[in-house]
């Protein structure tokens, strides 16, 4: 049995085609870009080629604007330590409760110089308050840094509208958008939007390989420094081959965007609706009315996410979970807190990332073995009772906690 | 993935004695607070014998938390309530084949729900001693709360200091800005602050006692602690005194006892007051400490 991998979310395979494309660059051009010679200057022309790939998926005015980086976290990084160089005199930053760790850790780090970071709340649905947000945009504020789209849950956030709002405010505006490039059509030259990260590896490009989106006329000030790549805003030879297949990936999300928005989109809800059915006390976390094609995230009462990934994964299906155990940390997810989710329920999410790999017998399979599992699992759980949970199930157990 | 042992899985896929038990009249309820998963232990004692005839669970919680249940059930099943509180932690987790560090706690966790329900057996109320924080040292399994508490008992200023009284950091060292957080947060309410270059705590002056003298004193501390160890089924003896370095037997139930590094630390603590010097106190049998440091 091939496996069914439904955690894209986390990461996604390479393109068949994209591997093909990168071949070249590891063995017959190997070049230094930088090279006066003609071992570098095919490179160089691969690299300009993939910079205007990458722009015509954001929709960017300019491929000057595209700086290749190494991640989306270094992209974070750079945007927001850039954001409070460039403006000293401001000391503020406004973020969310629910952005992904490469921005929250550094946000709190931040914190420790002396930054005052604004985290914004979500509500039950994992919506910002924009009255909030308004509130707070003052001109104090260096920098905001708002997710596209949850990683969690897919939820989108309000970017282009908040942008508007940052730029009345003199605030630079950076989004992380690792989740929404690929799957969102983009065309950032008609936003206010500053700077925005994108990430290869969740788009069918390699690991290791990532781009800031950096507006024509942004104050900029270089993470790295010393040579002159990507016009001195980010030193370090290239990462010419990952560079060349990041390119060719981004072509070919631009041409699946349909077919992301509406075939992946269907086989998404079909699972969630199936499964929704057939498992009592479950529920889908965020918003489904607004949120990525490719993502469902199922709340299943009672029982712990780590001990349902076991066990899909024994059949050989990959999904991921915001429960404690399975991060490292003790804590579970963050964005289920943030929303809200009672602890019974948000350590039993797990997440279903599609990608336009993912088919139809895939889907069909899952739907017939999460059920199963999930009352397999009820079984053990002192919150369940035969067919259902314990009559008032946190009078029924109520541990006492060490 | 976390890197679980076949034994684990094995009781994860399919665990022993899951569900509810009838006619248990021992049922402890705990749930471990650094992770959220929560367990209930139902136990069926003979009244005559004390002996466990049938003990079942039903488990919140992840893989290893099912699987650490599911072996306890199995330990303590034929014992009587006196044999099966002896096991420890450690023994669920060896039973297992190990618990990566991170899932310590789900044996611990079993362990607790094991003396809760035997409390409860016995009409006692049953409270817990320990507080749980996250996981710092992830190469010794040592905690903030530890650390912590380490730091304000002993006055630690440093990193160095808190490797030397708890082992975190002592191995890889990345867990090392961690720690750093943890004493500018502890000297800050001390009034001082953290010097990153800060040496060790400054090793008190030989105290000018003759090698008997100190050997006396030595014997002296051991002795005064010996009632407390003799009461929980243990003792302690002293082997040699090698310098700084003091060796003891850890015997009786202390001996593999999971409190016996936090038992050490105790009496290696009142050895440093009594004798006024720096010591290391280190057991010469298998105990828990030697366990981690292998």
């Amino acid at each position: 049995m091939t496996g069914i991998y439904l955690d894209n979310n986390a990461t996604t395979r390479v393109d068949q085609a994209v591997v093909e494309a990168m071949l070249p660059y590891f063995t017959e051009q190997f070049g230094n870009p930088s090279s006066m010679h003609s071992f570098g200057n095919k490179v160089g022309l691969a690299i300009k080629k993939a910079r205007m790939q990458v722009q015509e998926l954001l929709g960017a005015e300019h491929d000057s604007e595209i700086i290749f980086t190494s991640c989306g976290t270094e992209s974070d990084s750079t945007a927001i330590l850039s954001a409070l160089k460039a403006q000293p005199e401001r000391k503020e930053i406004i973020t969310t409760t629910v952005e992904h760790p490469a921005v929250l850790t550094l946000c709190t780090w931040l914190e420790k110089d002396g930054y005052k970071v604004h985290y914004l709340s979500v509500d039950d649905k994992g919506r910002l308050d924009m009255d909030e947000y308004k509130k707070l945009l003052t001109d104090q504020v260096a920098v905001v840094s708002v997710m596209w789209a949850n990683n969690e849950t897919g939820t989108f956030f309000p970017v282009v509208e908040m942008a508007e709002l940052a730029h009345a405010a003199g605030a630079m505006f950076h989004t992380d958008a690792v989740q929404a490039v690929g799957k969102v059509p983009m065309s950032l030259k008609d936003t206010r939007i500053d700077m925005l990260s994108v990430s290869g590896h969740k788009l069918h490009a390699p690991k290791g390989v990532g781009v800031l989106y950096l507006k024509r006329g942004v104050r900029f000030r270089p993470l790295l420094r010393g040579g002159h790549q990507e016009r001195g805003r980010r030193a370090g030879t290239e990462n010419t081959t990952s560079i060349v297949g990041l390119g060719k990936a981004a072509e070919m999300a631009l041409e699946a965007m349909e077919f992301e928005n509406t075939e992946v989109a269907r086989l998404r809800d079909k699972l969630e609706t199936a499964i929704l059915a057939k498992v009592p006390r479950s529920f889908v976390t965020g918003d489904p009315s607004n949120r990525l094609p490719n993502t469902s995230n199922i709340a299943f009462e009672f029982i712990e996410g780590e001990a349902i990934l076991l066990l899909l994964n024994k059949f050989g299906i990959a999904a991921s979970s915001g429960s404690a155990c399975t991060s490292g940390s003790l804590e579970p997810s963050h964005v289920m807190r943030a929303m809200g989710i009672p602890y019974t329920a948000a350590h039993g999410t797990v997440r279903f990332s599609l990608s336009r790999y993912s088919t139809e017998d895939e889907v069909d399979r899952v739907i017939q073995v999460v059920p199963e599992i999930i009352a397999q699992l009820r079984k053990l759980s002192p919150y369940w009772e035969g067919d259902g949970p314990a009559a008032e199930p946190e009078k029924a157990f109520a541990p006492t906690y060490a | 993935m976390w890197d679980y042992s076949d034994k684990v899985k094995e009781h994860f896929f399919e665990p022993r004695n899951a569900g509810v038990l009838e006619g248990a009249n021992g049922v402890g309820d705990v749930g471990s607070i650094s992770c959220g998963d929560a367990l209930r232990l139902m136990l069926k004692v003979e009244p005559e014998t004390d002996i466990i005839l049938d003990a079942h669970f039903q488990t919140f919680g992840c893989g290893s938390a099912i699987a650490s249940s599911s072996a306890l059930t199995e330990m303590i099943k034929g014992k009587t309530l006196d044999e099966a509180l002896k096991v420890s932690n450690q023994d669920i987790a060896d039973y297992l084949d190990g618990l990566p560090p991170e899932k310590m706690h789900c044996s611990v966790m079993g362990r607790e729900a094991l003396q809760a329900a035997v409390a409860n057996y016995r009409g006692e109320v049953w409270s817990d001693d320990h507080e749980e924080g996250a996981l710092v040292c992830k190469c010794f399994a040592i905690d903030a709360v530890m650390i912590e508490e380490t730091i304000r008992a002993n006055n630690l200023s440093s990193v160095q200091d808190v490797t030397n009284y708890t082992k975190a950091g002592g191995g890889c060292s990345s867990c090392h800005e961690g720690i750093e957080e943890i004493l500018v947060k502890v000297l800050v309410e001390r009034g001082e602050t953290f010097k990153p270059g800060g040496v060790a705590k400054e090793e008190a002056a030989p105290a000018g006692m003759t090698n008997l003298q100190r050997i006396r004193k030595i014997e002296a501390v051991l002795e005064s602690v010996r009632p407390q160890l003799k009461r929980d089924g243990g003792d302690i003896e002293l082997v040699d005194v090698d310098g700084k370095t003091i060796y003891v037997n850890m015997t009786g139930a202390c001996a593999g006892c999971q409190m016996e590094a936090l038992t050490l630390q105790g009496i290696q603590q009142k050895l440093m007051e009594e004798l006024k010097e720096f010591i290391k106190i280190v057991p010469t049998k298998t105990g828990a400490l030697t366990r981690a440091m292998k």
